[in-house]
């Protein structure tokens, strides 16, 4: 693989004329290697042709997790270890004290989704503390799209291409491939 | 897009009728076989096999406990009335096909006042990506009349066979009912009734005038009529519906009560509604006549299905959870009973109204299949008429339950009824709102 590569960056500034751009790109059979933006852009993913995302997966199994530490934990906490008795029935059983621990079930299953989704989500996205952003041009965290792809000795048709889509700015760059 | 019953629907929705009322008159018959001569005898031979009396033998410690709490609550009711167990049972068995009957028609009834609330809901929000479904809302909300009356019907038929506190005889040797008495009398108890009935049918007329209206008329005023008046029934609505469910379900248990109560009997209307709306939704777009209706329409329906259940799980829970925890035992009476004699159907439901729509519910491409969409629809629908016979059977009938004739006969009855209702009213008029003014963003809604 090739340390370095030449990728071509179209810059944009409305998003209904990105999203037609894309539908062009894809439609002339070029692969678009990332999109920045500075808000989500309704439909983006699916114009671009990405994969769905299986975030919604890993949500279910961290849920899952959730439950179980929940379940495991008030079952030592409340029966074994200091066994309670819950409501005036001290029956010591989890689940004849089900019930009572319904609650923190439901909590645990909830905070344990939401927040490894949330963790899982960034490191998919490569950001984690101290990194170096990467988004090629300060201008797409403010008003502007940028649309980068990968140059395959086609600089001057793919220049024509997106020209023609409506993109305000074209630069050329050198990309080097191991900086993430 | 003009829709038509057809023959078939016709002719199948009053052999439903029928064919239901035949089942229920041979329980009715059948259970009035059983009279003061014969009961004993009858006992006799239903005894050990009834699952009744089951659970006389598989009494564990703590369980037993609560029997000796709730049989002296039963006794302090029944004290002075001096009733033998013989005549206790007699007179379950003969409630059961009066019982059997409200039951169904609450659950018919309450499918068609879910729909208003919700049809008004989309007015009163402004809603966008509805309208395309305002006629079948429309269709389904012209039984809220009929199937009330037939409630009201059923309910003075049974009288006292559902509702205790119609009996005078009962009312004379209970200080509780009588202290209720100027709330639980027979007559203010229509009266309410045909007040709530006369309020829900009106809002209900005059949206569907202002709706077909807003078709032909220039201009928006109907919108904007139809708009006030939402706002307005909604108010009225969650009043009225919350005292509906004191009066028509809480109060066959007349000792009991719960103050979530009425939110609770909301959450199960509200899923039943929005669920019969995805089914004739996905019925009528099988016939061809909604390509209007995309599956961005299905998708928002089943997610109103999906997060509806889980609200009614809440309140479910919620309900439970507080009296199981205080055990208090005039409360708690009400689960105990339950729990031990309703088993099956106590916690059948959970497993229907809530695990079943959540994990078939949960992925968002399902709620895009209509198949999917068909199968925890039907699921949640018998799930919720077990909600309501759960509600009405232990106080009426007790441990003598059975899901059998009387009961089977009377959903057949009131589904021919209602779907003889609904596809009528669906007929009537054309099934696309066009003049509604956000026909153009429901027709191009997507997710």
């Amino acid at each position: 693989m090739e340390a370095a590569s030449k990728v071509i960056h179209a810059i944009y500034t409305d998003d209904d004329i990105l999203m037609s751009a894309v539908k062009k790109v894809k439609a002339a059979k070029h692969h678009i290697e990332e999109i920045y933006t500075p808000f989500p852009v309704h439909g983006l993913d699916k114009a671009m042709g990405l994969a769905p995302t299986r975030i919604a997966i890993t949500s279910f199994m961290y849920g899952c997790v959730g439950l179980i530490v929940a379940v495991v934990m008030m079952n030592y906490i409340m029966i074994e270890d200091w066994p309670q008795d819950i409501g005036g029935k001290p029956s010591f059983s989890y689940i004849e004290n089900m019930p009572a621990f319904v609650p923190i079930m439901f909590e645990l299953t909830v905070f344990f989704a939401a927040h490894l989704m949330v963790i899982t989500f960034y490191l998919r996205s490569r950001m984690w503390p101290f990194k170096k952003a990467e988004n090629p041009d300060p201008r797409t965290t403010d008003d502007h799209f940028l649309m980068e792809i990968t140059i395959h000795n086609n600089e001057a048709d793919l220049t024509k291409l997106l020209t023609e889509t409506g993109a305000v700015e074209i630069n050329i760059v050198e990309k080097d491939e191991d900086a993430h | 897009m003009e829709y038509k019953i057809s023959n078939r629907l016709k002719i199948a929705s009053i052999i439903l009728v029928v064919l239901g009322g035949l089942l229920w008159g041979w329980g009715y018959m059948s259970s009035h076989d059983v009279t003061e001569d014969n009961i004993s005898e009858y006992m006799n031979d239903s005894h050990g096999e009834g699952h009744g009396d089951a659970y006389h033998n598989e009494d564990n410690g703590s369980a037993s406990a609560y029997k000796v709490e709730s049989s002296q609550d039963e006794d302090h009711a029944e004290e002075g009335h001096k009733m033998s167990h013989e005549e206790h049972v007699l007179h379950q068995i003969h409630n059961r096909p009066y019982a059997a009957l409200y039951v169904a028609a609450f659950f018919f009834f309450m499918i068609a006042l879910g729909v208003l609330a919700f049809y008004a809901i989309q007015y009163a929000a402004q809603a966008g990506w509805s309208p395309v479904l305002f006629r079948v809302m429309e269709g389904i909300t012209s039984y809220v009349l009929p199937g009330g009356i037939l409630v009201l019907l059923v309910a003075a038929l049974g009288g006292s066979h559902i509702f205790i506190w119609m009996d005078p005889d009962v009312v004379a040797h209970d200080e509780i009912i009588q202290a209720k008495e100027s709330w639980l009398n027979k007559t203010w108890f229509f009266i309410r009734a045909i007040i709530f009935l006369a309020g829900w049918s009106l809002y209900r007329y005059f949206s569907r005038k202002f709706s077909l209206a807003q078709d032909t008329v220039e201009g928006n005023s109907n919108f904007k009529k139809n708009f006030r008046i939402s706002a307005g029934f909604l108010v009225f609505y969650i009043y009225t519906e919350s005292m509906m469910s004191w009066d028509w379900i809480m109060s066959v248990d007349p000792h009991w009560f719960s103050t979530l109560f009425g939110w609770y009997v909301f959450a199960s209307m509200f899923v039943s509604g929005i669920t019969v709306i995805a089914l004739i939704t996905i019925y009528l777009k099988s016939k061809g006549l909604l390509e209007f209706v995309n599956d961005s329409h299905l998708h928002d329906l089943a997610k109103f299905m999906f997060g509806i259940s889980i609200f009614w799980t809440y309140l479910w829970f919620s309900q439970f959870m507080l009296i199981w925890y205080s055990n208090i035992p005039e409360e708690v009476t009400y689960f105990v009973s339950r729990i031990e004699d309703y088993k099956l159907p106590f916690f059948g439901m959970v497993a229907m109204n809530f695990v079943f729509p959540l994990l078939l519910l949960m992925n968002s491409d399902y709620k895009r299949i209509p198949w999917f969409v068909v199968m925890a629809g039907i699921v949640i629908l018998c799930g919720h008429y077990l909600d309501v016979f759960n509600m009405i059977m232990p106080a009426t009938v007790g441990d003598r339950w059975y899901i059998g004739a009387p009961e089977i006969g009377a959903i057949c009855l009131f589904a021919g009824i209602f779907l003889f209702v609904v596809f009528t009213a669906l007929s009537k008029a054309p099934l696309l709102a066009k003049g509604n003014p956000f026909l153009k963003e429901s027709e191009n809604f997507h997710y």
